[in-house]
């Protein structure tokens, strides 16, 4: 493991790549800053001002120092849950561990990025969160394939804990390429009035993704909202869902998903929300458009009631992009190409994540390069 | 000067024929009512004008300050100053109001409105929903100030308006129509106008009007005298009693 002291130690070519899927080279506007490219962590900083506030480290050295954490390894994700959560069990190459102490605030992102540069090679990283009791922090945390690299797998674990009344806010980008395997395995367990959101951004082609990460909301009063922004393109496979298991009384949940299908690309889109106690609260809601005839899209949402007074409700719209906003457009002197892709960036509005600033403006340019290219 | 020119114009949807052999020109700095019963063909008129696929023209011709646009795009006919307001303007996820009126106005999205364009923007009282994704949500008289505020903004020497007043509270039809009027006297321009009802005519000076009915229009006189006449004997007897059909403007 190498620790450099400047993230502009870096090789330019890696940043360079990072900076497109939300990695801030320039660290002034992050509390800390964690990158493992392929099998090892090669840098890890926390910003000057958050000392103190913030753990970040290697998972493995984070097992050495901290003997308590084997009691959040393996615990909400199963380890026998399919082949791909007992390889990486098998054997690991690291990952993250953030951790926001109690009562504390991280104003500025946490990022970390976990990057593949060597063909072939299939990376498997076991990550763990946790916020501590009334902590509010957000992550943002890119996984890349660099352009250059033609084929390789992407297998993680994370597990994320919000306990009593911590705020999380997670958001995950996805930037593969075309034959790229990716299986990331997920779990988050919040606490009495804990609050977690986990965003997620696909926009580059992918061979084929299939997650479908689960939160308990085991707390009183405890919440969580899933928001992706999906775009599906030359051929890629997306099979994308979230659950939430409403465990605590009065427990909330929410998903959004947006997707957006072309070039051959399929997308099925799942959810579920699970009531298990007394006034939970639930909502899905899917919303696909197909830019043309040669994709596919599927939404498959599933509600699940176990006591009186649970009230989930979904709305699902899958279908061709319209033509009578086309037109609208145009009457508004825009080329049909140019409100096609204005109607395709506004779908995609990354408001729906509810990131700060200057977060949020960031993702949004993101969004904005991606769908421009195509 | 006469701006629109509608000669022997025929449409079709879906191969059905709507409006046959329609003729009438529009001048400048003054705005035309038009009348006609539901189904009638009001909505094909205008949306044929501004070129909308679903609408067919199989015959006639359609000049915009003598140019030709009979074959032009919905895109070339907005940048050669026609503009049509939507009677239900669809609602669109992620765009901001604010980047439909830059986008009218030709400005870049990053680019800030002027003084002149914030104070319109004031007094159509939709300040609160620059930032709002368009038409979501809106009430029926937000959307219709919302549409003709996006029309203003684009500048056009025709506006074609389907029904501005309707599902609009008094005040908001009187700022509607007093804006109208205002744009069309100010910039030479032409406005016709779909309605039902009498009380737009209270704020834009419209000297003439017809009426639409079975395909063809008839009556092109005083529209507060055709108005007035609908109101007593219907579309039918109006139209009957007068032998103006085919005259034009």
């Amino acid at each position: 493991m190498t620790n450099g002291d400047e993230l502009t130690g870096i090789p330019h070519k890696i940043l360079e790549e990072a900076s497109k899927a939300g990695i801030e080279a320039k660290e002034e506007n992050r509390s800390g800053t964690f990158f493992h490219v392929d099998q090892s962590t090669i840098y890890t900083k926390i910003n000057e001002i958050f000392k103190g506030k913030i753990e970040l480290m290697d998972i493995k050295n984070a097992l050495q120092k901290h003997p308590w954490l084997d009691d959040y390894m393996w615990k909400i994700v199963d380890k026998n849950k399919d082949e791909f959560t007992k390889k990486v069990a098998e054997n690991f190459s690291g990952g993250y561990f953030m951790r926001i102490l109690p009562g504390t605030e991280i104003t500025f992102p946490l990022q970390s990025c976990l990057m593949i540069t060597q063909t072939g090679i299939e990376q498997r990283v076991h990550n763990i969160i946790i916020a501590e009791e009334n902590s509010k922090a957000n992550i943002i945390t890119s996984c890349i394939q660099h352009s250059a690299v033609e084929k390789a797998s992407h297998l993680g674990i994370s597990e994320i804990y919000v306990k009593k009344g911590g705020t999380l806010n997670f958001t995950m980008i996805h930037q593969w390429s075309e034959n790229t395997l990716v299986r990331p395995r997920s779990a988050a367990q919040i606490d009495d009035n804990g609050f977690f959101i986990s965003n997620y951004i696909c926009l580059r082609p992918v061979r084929d993704v299939q997650m479908y990460p689960v939160a308990y909301c085991n707390g009183k009063d405890s919440r969580t909202s899933f928001n992706s922004i999906l775009y599906g393109n030359k051929n890629s496979l997306l099979d994308i869902g979230s659950q939430a298991v409403l465990n605590g009384r009065g427990s909330k949940a929410e998903m959004i998903s947006r997707a957006i299908a072309r070039e051959g690309s399929r997308m099925i889109i799942r959810g579920m929300i699970e009531g298990n106690s007394t006034e939970c609260k639930g909502h899905l809601e899917c919303r696909g458009l197909l830019v043309d005839d040669d994709a596919f899209i599927q939404s498959i949402p599933e509600l699940i009631a176990r006591k009186k007074g649970v009230e989930i409700t979904h709305e699902a719209a899958v279908g061709k992009i319209s033509e009578k906003e086309i037109t609208y457009l145009m009457t508004r002197k825009l080329s049909r190409e140019q409100a096609v892709s204005l109607i395709i960036r506004g779908f995609m509005d990354v408001s729906i994540m509810g990131l700060p600033e200057p977060l949020n403006s960031e993702v949004k340019r993101t969004v904005e390069m991606t769908t421009q290219v195509s | 000067m006469s701006i629109l020119q509608v000669k022997n114009l025929g449409v079709k949807i879906e191969n059905k024929i709507i409006l046959n052999n329609i003729t009438f020109s529009l001048k400048g700095s003054e705005s035309h009512i038009l009348f006609g019963p539901n189904g009638s063909g009001k909505t094909t008129l205008v949306g044929a004008l501004m070129g909308l696929p679903s609408y067919e023209v199989f015959s006639g011709k359609i000049f915009l300050m003598k140019k030709d646009v009979t074959s032009k795009s919905v895109e070339e006919r907005a940048n050669l100053g026609i503009a049509l307001g939507f009677q239900n303007p669809p609602e669109i996820t992620g765009i901001k109001l604010a980047d439909m009126l830059k986008l009218c106005a030709g400005k870049n999205p990053k680019e800030d409105f002027s003084k002149e364009e914030r104070e319109l923007v004031e007094a159509f009282r939709l300040g609160d929903f620059l930032n709002r994704d368009i038409n979501v949500g809106f009430s029926g008289g937000e959307k219709k100030r919302a549409e003709i505020l996006q029309l203003i903004f684009l500048k056009p020497k025709l506006l074609l308006l389907d029904e501005p007043d309707s599902g609009v509270d008094v005040e908001s039809l009187r700022l509607i129509a007093n804006e109208i009027q205002r744009y069309v006297e100010k910039s030479g321009s032409t406005a016709l106008i779909i309605t039902h009802k009498g009380d737009v005519m209270e704020h834009v000076k419209a000297k003439y009007g017809c009426v639409l009915l079975n395909g063809a229009l008839h009556c092109f006189t005083n529209p507060i005298r055709i108005y007035e006449e609908i109101k007593k004997v219907g579309y039918e007897e109006c139209v009957a009693c007068r032998k103006r059909n085919m005259e034009g403007w």
